[in-house]
């Protein structure tokens, strides 16, 4: 199975862009799966569910997001196996814009929006500089000089990503983000052991003391799992 | 290059400071260390702090430069003379209703059909620079060769810019710096040169004149227009500009169009009025996903629009007479 997280600010367009590029991944015949990390409230399950894509979601309530989804992370690629699924895509909102949910071996790809203003670029840590991927959206609605100034300034702070427009309205560049998404040589069994691009800031858990390392074993303190039906290996 | 001190860097490659401001570095008093001996001069608390990818920022450092140095020097060799497209399929299957199509510098080509007919995929084909590996089965040549894999990666050199009727202007600034900030990033030479070449292109194009001083987001609709016609003419990097509708009122459309093209151009335009869509040497038919046929604008055609902007120009002379607070007269009609 491949694996794809996904990652970006509130609102900047990540389900419109993963359901506009999944389509294109439907008709290679490719199974998708989505589990969506979020804090408090989404309804955005629905939109998938609608769309046909099996999916989970997990809210982190009162813990950290981030720390949340590295939590969790090999729960949600093993219960993707277990769908047999040919990609899981993981998508979780920056909300604090510090942590990244990256994970080494993984593709890691951020959505941001061309209204959130150019000094938005600077405002995100590791989300945005540690990304494979820079999916920019909202291109059809600001300027073409607002859209050329605010890929040179995420450029900058990160000049090895491969930087994209999709619009995830009409979906052009969903296609070409899909042949650069997925890989026929990659299967991923298991995420443990697999380390965090970029520690999460301190708090209370394991994640919090700096630890990188994916599996049970590496948790302690305020863990929280989420509830991916079935049965408890 | 970054064994070098900081100030040595910033002499031979100016625009590094953008890398350092973009990346909140501040080196401000550290300008005769190297870019590592910068970077170890922060504590383990600060680097966790503001979330400091030391190694990241190290390699990262010649990637940037790089790519600035190939972005400047590329202005010759990057020069697009002619796209091609040739015929791939629409939706059913059926193969594209023409053998192969050119477009050159200075050229335009309207584009027709139906909203939702494929006007959307036919771009992105473009701007993916497609080899038979879209839905379409399209293939993209640029000067009659197969293109360089740069026009689908780099994020500097976007192959084609967009002009469309939803765009508006969202940051708060004003036309000169917005202008300023434009050409900074484009990394022109002498900006306030190019910034005066705007300006005066753009309120030739608008029916009413703008400040320097005015805030971009308080511009009229066609003020706006006429600076994002005038600012991806002269400013862009992208040598193919589409163009989604441009509205009738507050901008002249042929100088419009006349400004792209002399800036050397290719001008793609999905368009339904008349008088735009027959002033393109080729109109391309959009149906069913795929391009249906490609229409040669006849003699007969050049003809009528002759007729067509008279009748236009009239319009556009009662518009002047009712915003001066003028009456009309029948007389407006007499040949």
């Amino acid at each position: 199975m491949n694996l794809i997280i996904f990652s970006g600010p509130p609102s900047s367009g990540k389900t419109s862009v993963i359901l506009k590029t999944i389509s294109s991944f439907h008709a290679k015949n490719i199974k998708v799966g989505v589990v969506k990390f979020d804090c408090l409230y989404t309804d955005d399950d629905v939109a998938y569910e609608k769309a046909g894509i099996p999916v989970k979601k997990g809210l982190s309530g009162a813990l950290c997001p981030d720390h949340f989804f590295a939590s969790n992370i090999e729960e949600v690629v093993n219960w993707g196996n277990e769908e047999k699924l040919d990609l899981l895509i993981t998508e979780s909102a920056g909300l604090c814009n510090r942590c990244s949910p990256y994970l080494k071996e993984v593709k890691g790809v951020c959505v941001i929006d061309n209204l959130s203003g150019i000094n938005t670029p600077k405002k995100i840590g590791p989300m945005l500089k540690a990304a494979d991927l820079v999916v920019i959206t909202k291109g059809d609605i600001v300027s073409q000089a607002e859209r050329e100034v605010f890929a040179s300034c995420v450029s900058s702070v990160n000049p090895r990503a491969i930087t994209m427009h999709v619009n995830g309205l009409t979906g052009q560049g969903a296609y070409e983000l899909a042949s650069l998404l997925y890989d026929e040589n990659q299967d991923i069994q298991s995420v443990q052991g697999m380390q965090l691009r970029f520690p999460m800031p301190s708090a209370l858990c394991s994640y919090c003391l700096g630890e990188t390392r994916i599996g049970e074993a590496y948790q302690m303190g305020n863990v929280k799992k989420i509830d991916l039906g079935g049965d408890k290996k | 290059m970054t064994y070098r001190s900081i100030k040595k860097l910033l002499e031979e490659y100016p625009f590094a400071a953008t890398y350092f401001e973009q990346n909140k570095l501040k080196i401000d008093g550290f300008e005769n260390q190297t870019f590592e001996e910068y970077l170890n001069h922060f504590s383990e608390d600060e680097l966790e702090d503001q979330a400091i990818d030391k190694a990241k920022l190290l390699s990262d450092l010649p990637v940037y430069l790089d790519q600035m140095r190939q972005f400047l020097g590329m202005e010759n060799d990057r020069k697009v003379h002619s796209l091609t497209i040739l015929p791939g399929h629409d939706k059913s299957g059926t193969t594209e209703g023409f053998q192969e199509l050119t477009v050159e510098t200075s050229q335009i080509i309207s584009i027709v059909g139906p909203t939702g007919s494929g006007k959307s995929r036919l771009l992105a084909d473009i701007e993916w620079t497609a080899q038979g590996d879209t839905p379409t089965g399209r293939s993209i040549l640029i000067n009659g060769q197969v293109p360089d894999m740069k026009w689908r990666y780099s994020s500097n050199n976007k192959l084609v810019a967009q002009l469309s009727q939803n765009m508006n202007f969202v940051m708060d600034l004003t036309v000169l710096e917005f202008l300023r900030m434009h050409a900074e990033s484009r990394m022109v030479q002498d900006p306030q040169s190019v910034i005066d070449k705007i300006i005066a292109a753009a309120n030739d194009l608008a029916g009413e004149k703008f400040e320097l001083t005015t805030p971009v987001t308080s511009l009229s609709g066609g003020q706006s227009r006429a600076l994002m016609i005038a600012d991806t003419a002269i400013l862009s990097s992208s040598p193919i500009v589409l163009i989604d509708e441009i509205e009738n009122a507050g901008i002249d459309r042929k100088k419009a169009l006349k400004l792209l093209v002399t800036s050397d151009k290719i001008v793609l335009m999905a368009t339904h009025d008349p008088l735009l869509a027959l002033m393109a040497d080729k109109r391309i038919v959009i149906k069913n996903g795929g391009i249906n046929h490609v229409i040669y604008t006849s003699d007969e055609e050049k003809q009528l629009l002759e007729k067509l902007e008279k009748v236009d120009s009239l319009i556009q002379t009662a518009r002047q007479e009712l915003r001066s607070g003028n009456t009309l007269s029948p007389d407006l009609l007499a040949d």
